[in-house]
């Protein structure tokens, strides 16, 4: 990596958060915290049947428990304008009707919300909402993709891809071809989903919730209840974990603001840890084949990937599972084929590296089988199909450090000294595995807008209607405005999650610091101008008539080149007279980026003992090595690639949603059966990031961090688990009784 | 609300008293399951017992054994030097369970008493002969991965049930020989730990042989020779805070490689912790040797019985008792 000398604040300096003191100290106000006058508690009461109708819905005994105000249902619930409208397939992000919360008497999924309870205490609408009697009339239910492949769909928007001939993987002469499976990922945030609404009139709505994009949340609303955009307000300035399950509006700010509009007064719905199971979405379980053809020395002749994802009855959800075989290796032909299971579940919703990283899991595995089949290093074979441009459209790379990536991290990981004879490593009675994957991953960027306020006591405000979920995204907007204005970070306060906001798009696939941070970046830089602008035509200023060439901006001044004389901002506002100004500007890419292909990289190593006896396995060591473009913060990047890390390691040996289908309910729907790594479970993690600015995805040379790093890692962790144990496990998670 | 009263007596014989004259009443110690539990909906009790302001929290020594209290918390005893010393099998066992801040709040008679993790038990809107009898077993011919291969009752489905046990604490003790001292309306008495909890029978609501009213007070650890040779192997999902898919307690007194005496239990393949008196009196007198191991691990396995999900507890048990036995085995 190259030396760094970074001062405080500057973009990449490990700059600690600047909420981190509000966070750890409670002064971070979340969801479920906005306790407004006149408050009071909803608590959904849910379908315990999968399928059918209901036949009757008693709230007598609900309603008459002290402190309850109501108990709304599809019976008396106030109606929603948009749901008879029918849903906007043109401009809905998952196409097909959405799940309609107290519409009707149908019940699409298990746990689906059938009445809300209000009352004056959270403790009194719990206790009434299990007083809520509800009986049905059942119909037959479907849970289970694996029982239900030949029901499978073509969806409404497909993803199918061919290049070249379909199926040449067959007439290869070094051939493999597998099934494998991933299942069910609840996100599992840390934070349960909440919502808080209160209606200020008849016709305007404020909703405090947990929202990945607060823009979206507001036209999603707008749209349900006819409203205009200044009457639709949304505050989600902390979010406490959402990894893809807040993108869109669930039950919990429908049934809020349905409940608010019914009592006259705020209520805030808190889903339970269970409810979450059902809620707000899921990684979907897939069922893949992959086929691998390729020449004795290792090139690809052929990829074939068929994938099949599950879905709602009422929506197609589909995502990216096939997206990363398209443009990962080149191979002459190639056919990808994506297929849904409509199923008797809640509809599934975008989950950290949705698509990518349950297909990744495939191919990448599908790589190691094939390394095997040719008797060839997996690196060797990796580096000997690399693309040099996209093969799925033959765009030039914008950049791409993906071989740098394989240098430095085998390096870091000592790939050389890997005996590649399976069963052959030992540490005492373990059995030594390493394994390795390549990830790929959309660098995208989107419109966005910021609003940039210098006020008179020199401190900038920076407002963008953007979502802070975890990755930092207030200290690295922080950094970019200091940087650009050269004002320390102390000076720089940036908000964001509220709707009232220039526009920003949602913070998921990993395109907040290229969208957002390219307009924080454009807005300072319009900022600036205007300074300069007001310097050198005010009489007075020490700029006055000053030539802009000559100009330059630091520490909290303009000044002449070389020069110690100049004009604080301060001075500039002043001598103005302006007791602030304020620049709001949109920014974009242009249209060069459409003739490339943006794309974060990057390379997992992973070492794994596995225990002969028991089937335990233990990641013992993981080098990640990212191409992320230009790191805005190396400590919050960092982290982002940590986080990726730990998720890798859970869906690789654990996570599972596991349903009984006969019933079609969750068996594990709480934190202590639905396994996610502990400390005790997660190794030293080294993180290589190779820090190169692309140049054209944003002007800050910016890709995104979020997901890439987990593109790949389960199979990286298959891939030793297999060179540890000679036993190829291609249904995730490794748990050890696939093992023994 | 669902409102309980809540009473704190302050001697053993008013805890039995408030716990017996109302029928479902319950007690509460650390609190750790029983709060789950009522959350959850699968208990109600109209009184809850708070029995903390009993002396029950000292650990002593008691003529040729350990006295533990049933009020003693479960990290206070693990991490207690007489039982690090002198039983250690103990505090591996203690420490192999739940997560630091729940073993700071169980105490000893409540890890003894918590309920099983059976998903069914916990998900009121499915059927469970444990929580609702004659409602039928979801385990049965459902997601019985974690569910027991000894000792279920399978035959009537009204009365049957696959639940295991989940404390990995009693495993070791069953090991230990470990006795239980209860008080309750007709006084105290004395239970071999090993009769403590129970098979489901045609009962499987009930998990012990506590009679209603009884109180734990403390449990009596043996002195033993094993404190050199022992190992508590859980095998779970992940390395900390998950219950056990299967665990070995195994305790060994070795004299040269020979095997003097030695003492094994299972746990997550029973309704109780199970101990392999069989397979022990297999061991006594061999060589400490895997062949020895690996003859005492099939007879541990002779009636086990696998349903759709556990069949993987079949290969996985007696793999595990022998590692467990090969490293108590191991020099100290």
């Amino acid at each position: 990596m190259e030396e760094y000398t970074l001062k405080p604040g500057q973009i990449g300096d490990p700059l600690n958060r600047v909420d981190g003191r509000l966070k750890v100290t409670g002064g971070a106000r979340y969801a479920a915290e906005y306790n407004l006058p006149g408050i009071t508690f909803g608590v959904l009461t849910t379908s315990t049947i999968t399928k059918g109708r209901i036949r009757a819905i008693d709230t007598k005994a609900a309603e008459k428990a002290p402190g309850v105000l109501a108990v709304v249902t599809h019976k008396n619930s106030p109606k929603v304008p948009g749901y008879n409208a029918g849903t906007d397939n043109e401009g809905s992000r998952v196409y097909g009707q959405e799940f309609r919360v107290f519409y009707d008497d149908r019940i699409y999924y298990n746990n689906q919300p059938v009445a809300l309870v209000i009352a004056d205490t959270l403790e009194r609408a719990t206790y009434a909402a299990s007083l809520v009697s509800v009986t049905y009339n059942e119909d037959k239910h479907q849970t289970n993709i694996k029982t239900q492949t030949e029901k499978a769909i073509k969806p409404e928007r497909p993803e199918d891809y061919a290049r070249g001939e379909a199926n040449a993987y067959k007439k290869a002469p070094v051939r493999i071809e597998q099934d494998y499976h991933t299942p069910i990922h609840v996100h599992n945030p840390m934070e349960p989903h909440a919502a808080t609404a209160v209606w200020e009139t008849n016709d305007k709505v404020i909703v405090y919730n947990k929202a990945q994009g607060v823009k979206l949340a507001q036209k999603d609303i707008m749209k349900s209840f006819d409203l205009k955009a200044e009457n639709v307000r949304i505050h989600s300035p902390f979010v406490g974990g959402a990894f893809g399950s807040s993108s869109r509006i669930w039950p919990q700010e429908m049934a809020a603001i349905l409940g608010a509009k019914h009592v006259g007064r705020p209520v805030k719905v808190v889903l339970k840890r269970d409810q979450v199971f059902n809620m707000v979405g899921y990684r979907p379980r897939s069922i893949q084949k992959v086929g691998l053809g390729a020449t004795a020395d290792g090139k690809l002749i052929g990829v074939t990937h068929e994938a099949m994802g599950l879905t709602s009855t009422y929506e197609q959800f589909t995502e990216r599972i096939v997206h990363p075989t398209k443009s990962l290796y080149s191979s002459p032909n190639l056919n990808a084929v994506y297929k849904l299971v409509p199923l008797d579940l809640s509809t599934p919703c975008w989950t950290r590296g949705p698509g990518e990283s349950s297909g990744s899991f495939a191919l990448e595995s599908a790589m190691d089988e094939l390394a095997y089949a040719l008797n060839m290093d997996p690196l060797t074979l990796r580096l000997k199909n690399f693309a040099d441009k996209d093969p799925e459209n033959d765009k030039p790379w914008s950049s791409n450090f993906l071989k740098t990536c394989y240098e430095q991290g085998a390096e870091r990981f000592g790939w050389s000294k890997r005996n590649p004879k399976p069963r052959s490593m030992r540490a005492g009675d373990m059995l030594v595995g390493m394994g390795m994957s390549a990830g790929i991953y959309k660098a995208e960027r989107a419109p966005a807008s910021a609003r940039a306020k210098l006020l008179a006591d020199g401190s900038l405000v920076v407002q963008s209607a953007a979502a802070d979920v975890g990755p930092g995204t207030y200290t690295i907007m922080t950094q970019i405005a200091a940087d650009t204005m050269g004002l320390p970070v102390g000076k720089v306060r940036f908000e964001l999650g509220d709707s009232s906001f220039p526009q920003a798009p949602p913070q998921y696939g990993s395109h907040t610091t290229a969208s957002v941070g390219s307009a924080v970046h454009d807005v300072c830089v319009a900022l600036k101008q205007r300074l300069q602008e007001l310097a050198i035509n005010k009489q007075g200023s020490a700029l006055y008539q000053a030539s802009a060439d000559d100009l330059v901006f630091a520490d909290n001044a303009i000044r002449l080149k070389g020069r110690s004389n100049g004009v604080t901002y301060t001075e500039i506002l002043k001598l103005n007279n302006l007791p602030e100004l304020e620049v709001t500007k949109e920014s974009k890419s242009g249209p060069e980026k459409e003739t490339f292909s943006t794309k974060s990289f990057c390379a997992t190593f992973i070492e794994v003992h596995v225990h002969p006896a028991t089937g335990m396995v233990q990641v013992k060591r993981v080098v990640s090595a990212v191409d992320a473009g230009k790191i805005m913060n190396l400590k919050t990047a960092r982290s982002q690639v940590l986080g990726s890390t730990i998720w890798g390691i859970g869906m690789a040996l654990m996570e599972e949603g596991v349903i009984d289908h006969r019933f079609g309910r969750y068996m594990n729907k709480d934190l202590a059966e639905y396994h996610v790594p502990v400390c005790a479970d997660t190794p030293d993690i080294d993180v290589i990031l190779i820090d190169k600015p692309d140049p054209i995805v944003s002007p800050t040379g910016a890709k995104g961090i979020g997901e890439i790093g987990m593109v790949g890692f389960a199979a990286a962790v298959a891939n030793a688990v297999y060179h540890a144990t000679g036993k190829r496990i291609r249904e995730l998670p490794i748990t050890p009784d696939k093992l023994v | 609300m669902i409102n309980f009263r809540y009473v704190r007596p302050t001697t053993r014989q008013a805890c039995v008293t408030a716990l017996v004259s109302d029928p479902t009443a319950q007690f509460i110690a650390g609190g750790t399951n029983l709060i789950d539990l009522m959350k959850r909906g699968v208990t109600a009790p109209e009184k809850v017992v708070d029995i903390n302001a009993l002396t029950l929290r000292s650990i002593d020594k008691q003529g040729s054994g350990i006295r533990i209290g049933a009020l003693a918390l479960n990290s206070a005893v693990a991490d207690h030097p007489m039982i690090r010393q002198q039983q250690p099998l103990l505090t591996q066992a203690l420490n192999a369970g739940a997560s630091a801040q729940i073993r700071n709040m169980a105490t000893m008679g409540g890890n003894m008493l918590q309920r099983t993790r059976c998903h069914y038990f916990y998900d009121t809107a499915l059927p469970c002969n444990k929580r609702e009898p004659g409602s039928g077993c979801g385990a049965l011919e459902g997601f019985n991965r974690i569910h027991a291969i000894f000792g279920t009752s399978d035959r009537d489905p009204k009365t049957a049930c696959i639940a295991v046990h989940p404390s990995d604490m009693c495993v070791a003790l069953v090991a230990l020989d470990a006795t239980v001292l209860v008080t309750g309306p007709n006084g105290e008495r004395r239970i071999p730990f090993v009769d403590f909890h129970r098979l489901p029978g045609n009962t499987p609501e009930r998990d012990t042989n506590l009679e209603r009213g009884e109180l734990i007070l403390a449990i009596d650890v043996p002195d033993n020779a094993f404190a050199r040779h022992t190992h508590y192997l859980k095998v779970r999902d992940r390395n900390s805070y998950a219950f056990a898919l299967v665990s070995v307690a195994a305790a060994l007194d070795l004299s040269n490689s020979t095997i003097r005496d030695a003492r094994l239990a299972m746990g997550g393949v029973a309704h109780k912790p199970w101990r392999l008196l069989d397979a022990e009196k297999a061991l006594v007198g061999k060589p400490a040797t895997e062949a020895t191991f690996r003859q005492a691990a099939d007879i541990a396995m002779q009636g086990a019985k696998a349903f759709e999900h556990n069949a993987f507890k079949i290969r996985m048990a007696p793999s595990s008792i022998v590692e467990a036995l090969k490293t108590a085995a191991r020099p100290a």
